[in-house]
């Protein structure tokens, strides 16, 4: 589907807990194929200490209502304002952009790892490896019980497993001290991870250690996010990359991390 | 997309007025233009509108080795703006010769190449390979570029140096030169004055003003730089002032740019002196803004009875 900006009509806006929401937004034209991974940069109104979009992950695609849904956790005065909106008020969206996760071609064991609000790239991506028939499994973790969110809805595209810091839900500790990552990392033959750069390079470096194929959603702030403010860069073998256009999905063997 | 609706200049009833301007040998069918760094090599706004209806497009400043540009963090979001520091990342002048330009000639419009480098036989060379293009209507000397080490702005804050690049790169390059100066300066006047004198067909102003944004929490710079280029309406108030400055100190024309987001500022740079404008960082926040500003420089001349664009440039009332 080629870029486009739009007007689109909040026809939802779920708050699922004191700072998350899922807005589902109509989109007036049909929409074409959109792949688990990519995003949108919203333009946010009557705010006036911010100049720039926003970029979210698209949640999840709906092609029978044609919504898009974005998942906005609130961090500052844009994603306060984003995440506020009400329903039948307009978001001007960029959509889609950057590229997207690597579906395998044969159904295989999987491993999603997601902290934060990094989880909202991997549920469009649950539910495309479910529809191939991959044995998908989901690894979240937050803060506390209240911010893990969305779980039954993970819960429908493979088995999920949780960790918290305060030990409310799940095992207590950090997502990459999960027991599933200690005990069963060798059976999974693909791990696709999004969330805070430290877990993600965790998550990374233990896949590499045993040679698992690993792909990541970087987060880098971005002025354009369709490849020509040159802004959000990571660096890669092959030099200086935008995250919004050669990525925001990098497989982990592209990555100049020290891991 | 079934439908994509790429943004087109709206066909209206009523005549539109005469909004062609010209930049020494360049005709430009329109005075709107976009701001080196912002518009990639056009090709990227290609979904999102038709760039052959712009009066001309800067691309990407140039430099004759490949450059990786500076570290991330690059970008820094500021009250009514941002802080750059990108550092002219790009391939080189000879793969922007035989792997971007041939997709450029497709473009019914003014292409220009905004030339940089770090010494004067960089930019000698650089502008030398531009210069073999046929479909490159013009460059744009960058000596204010306010983020690399060597070279760029460090060239543009004194007369000196001002004559030494300009007047290099004169003898190499044949078309239409347009040098774009730094507003980091005391007096830009006295320096717009050597570069005119040193061989210069145009002005552009303002590059970014040099800026720094802290995080207070980490106590650290935003920035991998420290020091970054600010853009953005936050400076078009000091573009106007040093438009206004250079359009009373220079007889050639003037290129404005600095925060223009809509079709009132443009007209704003074009009654304190500038010829033609560029769009920068707004196309970041729209990509078809720059339709949007020509429609309404045309509603503009319209309203207030203007039959043509040249009739209100530099025709501030005092």
């Amino acid at each position: 589907m080629r870029k486009t900006v739009q007007n689109l009509k909040v026809i939802e806006n779920l708050q699922l807990n004191d700072d998350h929401h899922l807005l589902q937004l109509e989109v007036p034209d049909q929409l074409e194929t959109i792949f688990p991974g990519q995003f949108a940069n919203l333009l946010v109104n009557h705010s006036p200490g911010v100049f720039l979009r926003r970029p979210f992950s698209i949640y999840s695609v709906d092609y029978i209502k044609n919504t898009i849904s974005v998942f906005i956790k609130e961090i500052g005065e844009g994603t306060r304002a984003l995440g506020q909106t009400p329903v039948n008020s307009y978001i001007n969206s960029m959509f889609p952009l950057g590229n997207s996760f690597t579906i395998p071609n044969e159904p295989e064991k999987i491993l999603l790892v997601g902290g934060g609000s990094g989880v909202a790239s991997l549920m469009n991506l649950a539910q495309e490896l479910n529809k191939n028939l991959n044995d998908v499994y989901i690894l979240i973790g937050a803060r506390s019980s209240a911010d893990l969110v969305e779980l039954e809805h993970f819960s429908q595209y493979g088995t999920v497993y949780t960790t918290t810091e305060d030990g409310t839900q799940g095992e207590k500790g950090y997502v990459t001290n999960h027991s599933i990552l200690r005990d069963q990392f060798g059976q999974f033959k693909r791990i696709y991870s999004c969330g805070p750069e430290p877990m993600m390079r965790a998550v990374a470096a233990k896949a590499k250690s045993q040679s698992v194929f690993c792909e990541v959603s970087l987060e880098n702030t971005m002025a354009c996010g369709f490849g020509v403010c040159l802004c959000c860069v990571t660096e890669t073998i092959e030099g200086h990359k935008c995250v919004c256009t050669d990525g925001p999905v990098f497989n982990i063997n592209q990555l100049k991390w020290q891991i | 997309m079934r439908l994509h609706r790429r943004a087109s200049i709206q066909h209206k009833s009523i005549k539109m007025a005469d909004l062609s301007t010209t930049i020494h040998k360049l005709e430009l069918k329109n005075p709107v233009l976009t701001a080196s760094g912002t518009f990639g090599y056009g090709l990227e706004y290609d979904d999102f509108l038709d760039v052959s209806l712009l009066g001309g497009i800067v691309v990407k400043g140039t430099t004759i080795h490949p450059r990786q540009g500076n570290a991330y963090p690059r970008m820094a979001e500021t009250a009514s703006g941002m802080l750059n520091s990108v550092g002219l990342q790009n391939r080189g002048a000879r793969y922007f010769a035989t792997d971007i330009y041939p997709k450029l000639t497709k473009y019914n419009t003014n292409v220009l190449v905004n030339v940089s480098g770090s010494t004067i036989e960089e930019y000698i060379a650089c502008a030398e390979i531009i210069n073999e293009l046929d479909h490159i209507a013009g460059i744009e000397l960058n000596i204010s570029c306010p983020n690399v080490k060597e070279g760029g702005m460090s060239f543009g804050t004194s007369c000196g140096s001002i004559e030494n690049v300009v007047s290099a790169v004169r003898k190499v390059y044949q078309k239409t030169m347009i040098v774009k100066l730094t507003p980091n300066v005391t007096d830009i006047g006295e320096l717009a004055r050597a570069a005119e004198y040193s061989g210069a067909d145009s002005l552009s102003l303002i590059n970014t003003l040099l800026g720094m944004a802290i995080n207070a929490e980490t106590r650290k710079p935003v920035l991998a730089t420290i020091t970054g280029g600010l853009s953005g309406p936050a400076i078009k108030p000091i573009a106007l002032r040093m438009v206004w400055e250079v359009a009373k100190a220079v007889n050639v024309p003037l290129v404005g740019m600095g925060g223009i987001m809509n079709a009132t500022d443009a007209i704003e740079f074009f009654l304190a002196g500038a010829s033609a404008i560029q769009v920068g960082t707004a196309n970041y926040i729209d990509p078809t803004i720059t339709l949007k500003i020509i429609d309404g420089i045309d509603s503009y001349l319209n309203y207030h009875k203007f039959n043509k664009l040249s009739d209100i440039i530099g025709c501030l009332q005092l």
